[in-house]
């Protein structure tokens, strides 16, 4: 059989296609962008017109895909983890609303913060609305779990999640199709008022979701991405959640494992499988990476009765992604090491890119605030957020995409001014122009600064939502036409910058500065894709 | 058969292009493969590394666990240090010797020769000067590709084929510069073995 060599998320983008996907829905965002480009490069989905262009942010994404599956057809929509929270509001109550068409969440998680602010478990987004989890074990099952999900969404009228984390979706290995399903002819709802979420529908539609849950907890019992692996020794019991399976699996090679094993791939959790390793075992080690999501429902609130072992109590590191060795030392395993790192090594964090234009815009800024007490400028996530790195020490926060406005907002009402948000052109639309709006409506004294490259450029490049409209934004949210600034970051305009932002600090109110100037990243791929047609053609 | 590959670099350095070649490569001859990937952040000139698993069974991590990589291929010399927990007792280390300076304190450029020569299994090849030499400096990836490739348990005319379809796109003279490099890089290995 012909195995294709897909990573995690291009084996999840492929199944929902043979899943007869219709549309997918999505803010670039590490470790889940791969998901949408492939979607976006693949033939097939082309011939079969499936929505593919990027989101604003990942609010408007689900709240698309929803409307995708109210009309009958079926969506998914993906993000990375900390895209879940902007995207909240919607997810939750995509749960009490239920789905029509079927309709996927992709959430990846980032262990160990490979491109993350933090490391939050996006099973326990599932939990809280109540919803079925998917949680694939290899590339294998991350297609497979895409292609069946649709059919459970639709056969209960729920919305699914799909979570993996980031070694899953950056690795590749062999995935075999299955035969390729036609999309859903569209259709309304069976109850048009399913959706109205007024507090007496709505109280009617949450009972219904918690009746829901028996039904959920049978489908994991028989699950086959559930399975009890029995095991002759019952000293010890493994539950092992997603991707822990290949680590637990890497230390037995060539040898079955002793213990009896219960591999979860779907949640809420089979109460009936656990009882049974429960019963006969004397310990329990829980393997899953991420939160102790499992572990502690299981250890409960006073941790009586079967010992668990796992991340609670130190038998897995507490914080970080799981590896093999972690499993095996967790196992009683010898742990094994090569060489050492000599000491002479130095990190190599990343950086800004030779003749990026951020590296301009800091330069000015850092010089227009050189006088003043450090500590005033207030950015969030993108390529900029390196300009918090040496040499330039240009920024003070990265919270959340968009805080960068709000927060000088506050820190401004604080008194402290001047006070300076340092924005993409890319996060000002996710997240930035509500924020901007405050601002306005407040007469803040901020620098608003948006780094204008033209694209998402710290995931690759893709092309933003902004391109073309910040200006026309901003004069629309009210900043005054006079206090708005197209600057060329570039050394020969330096003298001129620092003037133009020095009498925009002074200004009491709202000034927004554009430094304008193409990603070097793009217009290096853009030159290259040139002389490609041009060779072609 | 079972090759556990760390692949080591600089973002933008070309270490992915060795790892799709390899794994060409190897699913032409039917082998399982696994490879691990960074994306997002780090690829913005941070320290990147590859872990590609190639084997006659089923492959069960993604990652190589400590200890147990056959090979570290590396297009930079402090890269390859990097990743030297990695390696098992008698795995080999191949690196390019041209550090790639983007780091204010990168150290002493003797000290990390020293440190590379003190490795029980090495070759190490200033890539970048043979690539120019007999190809394009772009080639010096292929170079590494190459001075790995007595290593790889892999028929070296299977490698050549990989080159052939991974540039198939970039006509005849691209390929031919890069099987080239391929040749140089092994014509480098099999004289230097140290060991």
């Amino acid at each position: 059989m012909q195995r294709l060599l897909l990573l995690g998320d291009e084996a999840i983008a492929q199944g929902a296609l043979d899943a007869g996907l219709s549309g997918i829905y999505a803010y670039p965002g590490t470790p889940s962008t791969e998901i949408t480009e492939f979607v976006q490069h693949s033939k097939q989905a082309f011939h079969d017109n499936v929505h593919c262009t990027w989101s604003a942010n990942e609010k408007t994404a689900m709240e698309s895909a929803l409307g995708m599956s109210y009309a009958g057809k079926r969506a998914m929509v993906c993000m990375k983890h900390v895209g879940l929270n902007v995207a909240a509001d919607p997810f939750i109550n995509s749960a009490i609303t239920g789905a029509n068409g079927g309709l996927m969440i992709v959430a990846a998680d980032d262990p160990s913060m490979h491109s993350s602010q933090n490391e939050q478990d996006s099973r326990f987004f599932g939990k809280f609305a109540m919803i079925p989890i998917l949680e694939p074990a290899n590339q294998q099952e991350a297609y497979d779990m895409a292609y069946v999900g649709f059919d459970f969404s639709e056969r209960f009228k729920i919305p699914v999640m799909l979570r993996l984390t980031t070694r899953l979706a950056h690795s590749r290995a062999g995935v075999v199709r299955k035969p390729v399903r036609k999309m859903n002819e569209g259709n309304f709802p069976e109850d048009l008022r399913q959706f109205v979420l007024l507090p007496a529908i709505a109280r009617k539609r949450y009972r219904n979701l918690l009746k829901l849950q028996d039904l959920f907890d049978q489908e994991s019992e028989i699950s086959s991405f559930n399975k009890y692996i029995d095991g002759p020794d019952k000293s010890l019991g493994i539950i092992v959640c997603g991707l822990a399976y290949n680590y637990l699996l890497e230390n037995y090679q060539d040898r079955i494992v002793p213990y009896p094993v219960l591999k979860i791939g779907q949640y809420p959790l089979p109460k009936k499988l656990i009882g049974k390793l429960m019963d006969e075992c004397r310990e329990i080690l829980v393997l899953e990476d991420g939160y102790p999501v499992v572990e502690e429902s299981l250890k409960g609130l006073l941790g009586r009765g079967v010992t668990i072992k796992g991340r609670l109590d130190g038998t897995v590191p507490r914080d970080g992604e799981l590896n093999p060795n972690i499993v095996a030392v967790a196992l009683g395993m010898e742990d094994t090491f090569g060489l050492p790192v000599p000491s002479l090594m130095v990190n190599r964090p990343p950086s800004l890119c030779s003749g990026c234009p951020h590296i301009d815009s800091f330069k000015a800024l850092n010089e227009v605030l050189a006088d003043l007490p450090k500590g005033r400028v207030f950015s969030d996530i993108g390529c900029y957020t390196l300009g918090a790195l040496k040499p330039y020490e240009a920024i003070n926060s990265c919270v959340d995409m968009g805080a960068s406005i709000t927060m000088a907002k506050g820190a401004a009402d604080a008194g402290l001014i001047p006070s300076v948000a340092v924005i993409g052109d890319s996060t000002f639309t996710h997240s930035g122009m509500t924020g901007l709006l405050d601002a306005v409506n407040d007469k803040s004294h901020v620098t608003v600064f948006i780094l204008d490259n033209g694209t998402t450029a710290m995931t690759g490049g893709q092309e933003s939502p902004a391109f073309g409209r910040i200006e026309s934004i901003c004069k629309g949210l009210g900043v005054e036409e006079g206090h708005i600034h197209v600057l060329k970051p570039l050394k020969k305009y330096h003298e001129e910058n620092v003037r133009i932002i020095n009498e925009e600090l002074a200004y009491p109110g709202v000034s927004v500065i554009i430094p304008r100037r193409e990603c070097i990243v793009a217009v290096d791929k853009r030159i290259r894709d040139k002389f490609k047609t041009k060779q072609n053609a | 058969m079972k090759r556990d590959i760390i692949l080591a670099g600089v973002g933008g350095q070309g270490i992915l292009s060795i790892a799709a070649i390899i794994g060409y490569a190897a699913l032409e001859q039917g082998l399982f493969l696994k490879q691990s990937e960074v994306h997002g952040m780090s690829q913005r000139g941070g320290d990147v590394q590859s872990n590609l698993r190639i084997s006659d069974k089923g492959i069960a991590s993604d990652l190589i666990p400590f200890g147990k990589a056959d090979l570290i291929i590396a297009v930079e010399p402090l890269e390859a240090l990097r990743y030297l927990p990695y390696l098992s007792h008698d795995g080999w280390v191949i690196t390019s010797i041209r550090p790639f300076l983007n780091i204010p304190e990168y150290p002493d450029m003797e000290k990390v020769m020293e440190e590379v020569r003190k490795l029980p299994h090495y070759v190490a090849l200033d890539a970048d000067e043979i690539a120019k030499e007999v190809a394009t400096a772009k080639a010096a990836n292929i170079v590494i590709l190459g001075a790995a490739s007595p290593f790889l348990d892999m028929n070296y005319e299977k490698l050549e084929d990989a080159i052939r379809f991974t540039f198939r796109k970039k006509g005849d003279e691209v390929i031919a510069k890069n099987l080239e490099a391929l040749k140089a890089g092994r014509k480098f290995a099999d004289d230097h073995m140290n060991s």
